[in-house]
C-alpha cells in the first residue's frame, strides 16, 4: 500500500484509539486531580465495564443495539457501585493517605480481578457492536462503528466537561480539587464529594470500556494496558486540564500510529513510547498544567 | 543501650537470625529464603529512592532487568564468568539508573511515576525487539557450569544460600550506613522540603540523582545475582508487574525503614503461598489481606511499629 | 491378603489394553511387602496456569488432568498404587513457576512434576528441575526441551512447534499458494515460527514475502495491515492472548468482501474460543492448524471418543452442557498422554520411591513409539529418546459453517528435523 493511505489508515485507527484512551483517562485525572491519590484499580473498573457489557449484551433479548444501549447504561453503574462502596469501605478510613491508597487499590484490583476470573471466566468474549457497517475507501476497508466510537466518545466528554464547569456539582467538585479545608470550611460535604467522584471515575472508565468491547473483547486482564496509558494521558494533559487529557490522548494516539508507519512494529512502539516519555522530560508541568515551583 | 548500639544489635541479629535459619527450617523454606533475599535487595535499592528520598517511580523493572540482561548475556554469549558478570551487571543497573535520571529527574511527582514508567515499558520492548539474542519473552538459562563464583557452586542449596545472605547482608549494612550517615539525612531532607535543602547548600537534583544511581545498583545487583542464583532469564521481569511489586513490598513493609523492604517481601512471598493452599481464587486471598493489612498499619508493618512503639527504628 | 487380591481383580481386566509390558511391571513390582507398597500413593505435582494469561489453558489442562487420572486410577494406578495429583497455580510466571516446582518437589514431596504449557513458565522451571533432580514433563508446544535444555525435562504429550510448523509447509505451498506473509507475535513463539517456517517453505519452493512482527501488547492490528503485500497468496497468522478475535474482525474489516489472499493460521489463536463466535464469520474457508481436531469427525476413532467423554467435551469441542466453554482441544489431550507415559515409564522403571527418580527419565529415554490408543487419543507418536520430544501427527482443517473440518492428516515424517541435542550423552 502506498505511503499517503498507509498514514491515513494509521491516523484513523491514532483516532480510535485517542478517543478511548481520553475517555478512560479523563475519570482516572478527575480522581487524581480531585482526591490527589492514584487509584491503581483504575484498569480493573475498565475491565468490569466490559465484563458487565458481555453480560448484560447476552442477557438481553432482541436486537444488538438495544442490548448495547442497556450496557451503556449499566456497566457504568455497576463499576461507580462497587468504586464507592470501595470508597466507603476502605478508602474513608485510610484518610486518603496517597500510599496507604496504593497498597489497598493493587488489593481492591486483584480482588476484581479473581472475581471477574471467578464469575466471568478466563477466555476472552466477543462483544457484538450495536451495528455493523464497513466503510470501503478506495484502498481498505474501516468498521464504521470504530468511527462512531470516536463520536461517542466525544459526546461523554463533552457532557464531563458540561458537568465540571456548568452545574453546581462541578463547581462543588473543583472547590474541593483546589482545597479540600476550605471546601469543608464552607459546608461542603467533601466526603460525599469524594465518593461520588470516585465512582465517577469507575464509571467513565467502564463507559470506554463498554465503547471499546465490540472492537475487541472482554477478558478479565484487560485493565493493565488502560491503566498505564490513561495514567500517563492525564500527567501528560497536566493535571486538572481536561483539554489537556483529550490533547495527550491525540498526541499519544497518532505518535503511536504514525511513528509505527515508518519503523518495525517494535522499534516504532519504543521510539513511540521514549517520544512521549521526552515531552514529559522537556515539560514537567504537563501541556496545559500550571507551573508549580 | 545507646541508639546506635540497638539500631546495630537489631540488624545484626536479623542477619545471624538469616544465617541460622537454613538449620531449623525446611528445605522448602531455606530455597524461599535465599530467593526472598536476592529480591529484598531490589526492594532496598526502591527503598533508597522511595522510602528516603521521596522518588516514587514506576520504572525499577528496567534497572533490576539491565542486571539481570546485562549478567545474564555476558554469561550466556560473552563468555564471561560469572564474577566478572556480575560486577557487571551491578553497574550496569547503576548507569541505566544514572542516564534515566539525568532525563527523568528533571520532573518530580506523579510526572517522574509516568517518565520512569515509559522508559521502563520502552526497555522491556528492547528486550523483545533483540528477540534473537534474548529469546524475548521466553528467555534463556545460564549453564550450570557458568554458576560459578570464586570457585563456589551457586547451584547446590548451601552454597547458594550463603551468597544470598552475603549480598543481603553487604546491602542491609550499606543501607544503614548510608541513613545514618550525612548523605542519607540530605536525601531524606530532600524528600521532606527540597526547597529548603537548597537554601541549605545542597544540589537537590544532585542528591537525588545520586540516590537513584545507588537505587540502581541494589537493583541491577539484584538482577544479577537472581540471574546467577537461579539461572534464568527472562522478559517478565522488566514488565511493569515488578516495577509495582518493588513498590509494593516496600509500602507494606515500611518505606523508609532499612528492614522493611525484607520483611514486605517476605509477606507477600507467603501470601501468595499460603493462598494457594488455602483456595482456588488466591488472589481474592492475597487482596483482601493487602486491604486488610494497610488499614491496620497504614505506613507499612515496620513504620506502623516505629510510630507505635519503636521510635528509633531506622 | 484377600483384600488386596480383591481389588487386584478387576483391575485386571481393565489393564488388558494396556499391553504384556506394562502388566509384567505390574507384577514385578508387588513382591513380598505389597500392602506397605499399595497404601502408599504416587504423588504427581501439576504446575497449573490456573491465573494469569494461560488461564484458559490452565482450567482444561486440569480439567483433562483429573479425568486422566479417573481412568487411571480406575485401572489400578501406577504399579498398582493409586495416583493422586496436586494442582498448583503459578500465575503463568516464571519466577513463580519455578517457585510451585520448588513447592510440589520439596514440601508436598511429588514424586514428579509435569503440565506447564507457557514456554517462559518451562524456561524458567526447567534450571530447577535439573538441580532438585526431579523429573519434569511439560505439556508445551514450544521448541525449548528439543532446543536444549537439561536432561531432567522432557516432552512426551505434544509435538513441539518447529515439528508442527514444518509439517505444514508442504501442504500449504501445493494447497494455498507459495508467497506467504507471515503475521506472528514478535517474540519467541514468534520465532519459531518465522524463522522454521520460512526454512520449510524455502524447501518446498515457496517463499515468505513479508514478516509481519506484532509487539504484545498490542490490542489492535489494524494498522499492520497494510504491512501485507497485495501479492501475497498466502496469509500466516499465529496469535496468542485474548486480542486475536479482534485481529480476525479487523482482518474481516479490512478485506471485507473483495479478494483476499488465503488464510492459514494457528488455532492457538483460538483455543477456548468458538470458531462461530460473532465477528470470526470472515475466518468461513480458511484454514487452521490442529493439534487434535477439535470438532469431532466421521473418521474420529473410538479412543477420540473415550476421551471426549472422559473429559466432558461434546462433539463440537465444547463443555458437556455448556456450549460457551469451549475447549483448549488442541493442545489439552498432552496433559492426558503424559499422565500414560508417566504411568509406562514409572512402571518400566519399577518406580519405588524418590530415589528412583532417574530410572524413570532413563525409562522415558527408551521409549520409541505410543500406539493409537486410549492412552494416546491423539494418534500414534514417535519419542525421540535423545532430544526427550515427541512427534506425532498434524491436522489441517477447514472453517466450513463456522466448523473446523479437517482436510489433511500430516504423516509423522513431515515432522522431523535433524537433533540440535543428544541428552542421553549428558550427566544427571
Amino acid at each position: 500500500m502506498d505511503l499517503g493511505p498507509f498514514l491515513f489508515l494509521a491516523t484513523l485507527e491514532g483516532l480510535v484509539s485517542a478517543a478511548v484512551l481520553a475517555l478512560t483517562a479523563v475519570g482516572l485525572g478527575l480522581v487524581f486531580g480531585v482526591m490527589r491519590v492514584v487509584n491503581v484499580a483504575h484498569g480493573e473498573f475498565f475491565m468490569l465495564g466490559a465484563v458487565v457489557a458481555w453480560a448484560v449484551t447476552n442477557l438481553m433479548p432482541g436486537a444488538p443495539a438495544l442490548g448495547f444501549v442497556a450496557a451503556l447504561a449499566l456497566s457504568p453503574l455497576a463499576a461507580a457501585l462497587v468504586a464507592i462502596a470501595a470508597d466507603r469501605a476502605i478508602l474513608r478510613r485510610l484518610d486518603y493517605a496517597p500510599e496507604a491508597v496504593i497498597v489497598a487499590t493493587i488489593g481492591l484490583g486483584y480482588i476484581l480481578q479473581q472475581g471477574a476470573l471467578s464469575l466471568y471466566g478466563p477466555e476472552a468474549r466477543a462483544v457484538a457492536a450495536p451495528f455493523s457497517f464497513r466503510i470501503q475507501f478506495p484502498w481498505f476497508g474501516y468498521s464504521g462503528y470504530k468511527l462512531a466510537v470516536i463520536v461517542f466518545a466525544a459526546l461523554v466528554l463533552t457532557g464531563v466537561w458540561a458537568l465540571l464547569t456548568r452545574t453546581k456539582i462541578g463547581l462543588v467538585m473543583r472547590a474541593t480539587q483546589w482545597d479540600r479545608e476550605t471546601a469543608t470550611a464552607f459546608g461542603i460535604d467533601t466526603d460525599r464529594v469524594y465518593a461520588l467522584v470516585f465512582g465517577l471515575g469507575a464509571g467513565l472508565a467502564a463507559t470506554a470500556a463498554v465503547l471499546v468491547a465490540p472492537i475487541s473483547q472482554a477478558h478479565y486482564l484487560m485493565g493493565g494496558d488502560p491503566l498505564l496509558l490513561s495514567f500517563a494521558v492525564v500527567i501528560i494533559g497536566g493535571l486538572g486540564s481536561l483539554r489537556g487529557t483529550v490533547i495527550a490522548a491525540l498526541l499519544i494516539g497518532l505518535t503511536d500510529g504514525i511513528v509505527g508507519v515508518f519503523f518495525a512494529p517494535t522499534l516504532g512502539k519504543i521510539l513511540a513510547t521514549l517520544l512521549v516519555a521526552l515531552v514529559l522530560v522537556f515539560r514537567p508541568q504537563g501541556l496545559f498544567g500550571r507551573k508549580t515551583a | 543501650m545507646t541508639g546506635g548500639v540497638r539500631v546495630w544489635a537489631l540488624h545484626l541479629a536479623v542477619l545471624v537470625a538469616l544465617a541460622l535459619a537454613p538449620l531449623v527450617v525446611p528445605p522448602y523454606h531455606a530455597t524461599n529464603l535465599a530467593r526472598i533475599m536476592v529480591l529484598a535487595v531490589f526492594a532496598m535499592g526502591y527503598n533508597i529512592a522511595f522510602g528516603y528520598t521521596g522518588l516514587l517511580s514506576l520504572g525499577h523493572a528496567l534497572l533490576l532487568a539491565a542486571g539481570m540482561y546485562a549478567t545474564g548475556l555476558l554469561v550466556a554469549h560473552g563468555g564471561w564468568t560469572a564474577g566478572p558478570a556480575l560486577l557487571a551487571g551491578a553497574l550496569a543497573g547503576a548507569g541505566v539508573a544514572f542516564v534515566v535520571g539525568l532525563l527523568a529527574l528533571r520532573t518530580t511527582g506523579a510526572a517522574f511515576m509516568i517518565v520512569t514508567l515509559m522508559f521502563a515499558q520502552a526497555g522491556y520492548l528492547t528486550i523483545l525487539y533483540f528477540g534473537d539474542l534474548t529469546r524475548g519473552d521466553e528467555g534463556f538459562t545460564l549453564a550450570r557450569e557458568a554458576r560459578t563464583l570464586f570457585g563456589l557452586d551457586l547451584v547446590t542449596d548451601a552454597t547458594r544460600y550463603s551468597a544470598a545472605l552475603a549480598l543481603f547482608a553487604a546491602g542491609l549494612i550499606g543501607c544503614l550506613l548510608l541513613v545514618r550517615s550525612r548523605t542519607g539525612r540530605v536525601l531524606v531532607a530532600v524528600r521532606e522540603n527540597s526547597e529548603r535543602t537548597r537554601m541549605l547548600g545542597y544540589d537537590p537534583f544532585r542528591a537525588r540523582l545520586l540516590a537513584l544511581t545507588l537505587s540502581g545498583l541494589y537493583a541491577g545487583t539484584a538482577g544479577a545475582a537472581y540471574a546467577l542464583l537461579f539461572g534464568y532469564v527472562g522478559a517478565s521481569f522488566a514488565t511493569v508487574q515488578y516495577s509495582v511489586l518493588a513498590l509494593l513490598w516496600v509500602l507494606l513493609g515500611g518505606a523508609g525503614t532499612v528492614l522493611g523492604p525484607l520483611v514486605g517481601t517476605l509477606v507477600m512471598f507467603y501470601l501468595v503461598d499460603f493462598a494457594g493452599n488455602l483456595t482456588d481464587a488466591t488472589l481474592f486471598v492475597v487482596g483482601a489481606a493487602l486491604i486488610l493489612l494497610i488499614l491496620f498499619a497504614r505506613t507499612g508493618l515496620l513504620g506502623t511499629l516505629r510510630a507505635r512503639a519503636l521510635a528509633w527504628l531506622p | 491378603m484377600t483384600k488386596e487380591r480383591d481389588s487386584a481383580l478387576p483391575r485386571r481386566t481393565v489393564l488388558k489394553g494396556l499391553g504384556a509390558g506394562s502388566a509384567l511391571a505390574l507384577a514385578g513390582g508387588m513382591p513380598r511387602y505389597v500392602q506397605a507398597q499399595t497404601s502408599e500413593p504416587i504423588r504427581l505435582g501439576f504446575q497449573l496456569h490456573r491465573t494469569g494469561i494461560g488461564a484458559v489453558y490452565g482450567r482444561w489442562y486440569q480439567r483433562t488432568t483429573e479425568a486422566a487420572l479417573k481412568v487411571l486410577n480406575e485401572a489400578g494406578g501406577i504399579n498398582g498404587r493409586p495416583v493422586e495429583i496436586i494442582f498448583e497455580d503459578d500465575g503463568t510466571d516464571p519466577k513463580r513457576g519455578s517457585e510451585v516446582f520448588e513447592k510440589l518437589a520439596v514440601q508436598r514431596k511429588c514424586d514428579l512434576v509435569f503440565g506447564a504449557l507457557f514456554s517462559h513458565v518451562v524456561v524458567g522451571t526447567a534450571p530447577r528441575a535439573a538441580e532438585l533432580r526431579v523429573p519434569y514433563l511439560v505439556c508445551s508446544e514450544g521448541h525449548h526441551v528439543a532446543a536444549g535444555l537439561n536432561r531432567w525435562t522432557l516432552q512426551p504429550g505434544i509435538t513441539d512447534v518447529r515439528s508442527q510448523v514444518i509439517s505444514m509447509a508442504p501442504w500449504v505451498s501445493s494447497n494455498l499458494g507459495k508467497k506467504v506473509t507471515m503475521i506472528y507475535p514478535d517474540y519467541a513463539f514468534g520465532f519459531d515460527h518465522r524463522d522454521f517456517f520460512q526454512e520449510a517453505m524455502k524447501a518446498q519452493g515457496g517463499e515468505v514475502i513479508e514478516l509481519i512482527p506484532v509487539p504484545p501488547t498490542e490490542t489492535s492490528f489494524t494498522r499492520y495491515l497494510p504491512r501485507i503485500p497485495s501479492e501475497t497468496e498466502v496469509l500466516y497468522h499465529v496469535m496468542v492472548g485474548p486480542a486475536v478475535l479482534t485481529f480476525v474482525k479487523e482482518l474481516g474489516e479490512f478485506y471485507g468482501t473483495g479478494a483476499h489472499p488465503e488464510i492459514f493460521g494457528f488455532i492457538d489463536s483460538l483455543e477456548g474460543i468458538s470458531t462461530e463466535s460473532p465477528g470470526l464469520e470472515f475466518l468461513e474457508g480458511s484454514h487452521f492448524w490442529e493439534g487434535m481436531p477439535r470438532y469431532r469427525q466421521p473418521d474420529s476413532t473410538e479412543f477420540d471418543a473415550f476421551y471426549r467423554k472422559a473429559v466432558g467435551v461434546d462433539d463440537s469441542g465444547a463443555a458437556v452442557g455448556d456450549p460457551k466453554d469451549v475447549s483448549t482441544y488442541a493442545h489439552m489431550f498432552s496433559c492426558w498422554e503424559t499422565l500414560f507415559v508417566i504411568k509406562k515409564a514409572m512402571e518400566a522403571a519399577s518406580y519405588k520411591g524418590p530415589d528412583d527418580r532417574q530410572a524413570i527419565v532413563e525409562a522415558m529415554e527408551a521409549m520409541t513409539t505410543f500406539a493409537d490408543s486410549r492412552e494416546h487419543p491423539q494418534g500414534d507418536k514417535v519419542f525421540n529418546g535423545r532430544t526427550h520430544q515427541v512427534f506425532g501427527h498434524q491436522f489441517i482443517s477447514k472453517v466450513v459453517g463456522g466448523k473446523l473440518e479437517v482436510v489433511q492428516r500430516t504423516a509423522i515424517e513431515d515432522g522431523f528435523y535433524p537433533d540440535a541435542v543428544d541428552y542421553t550423552t549428558m550427566p544427571f
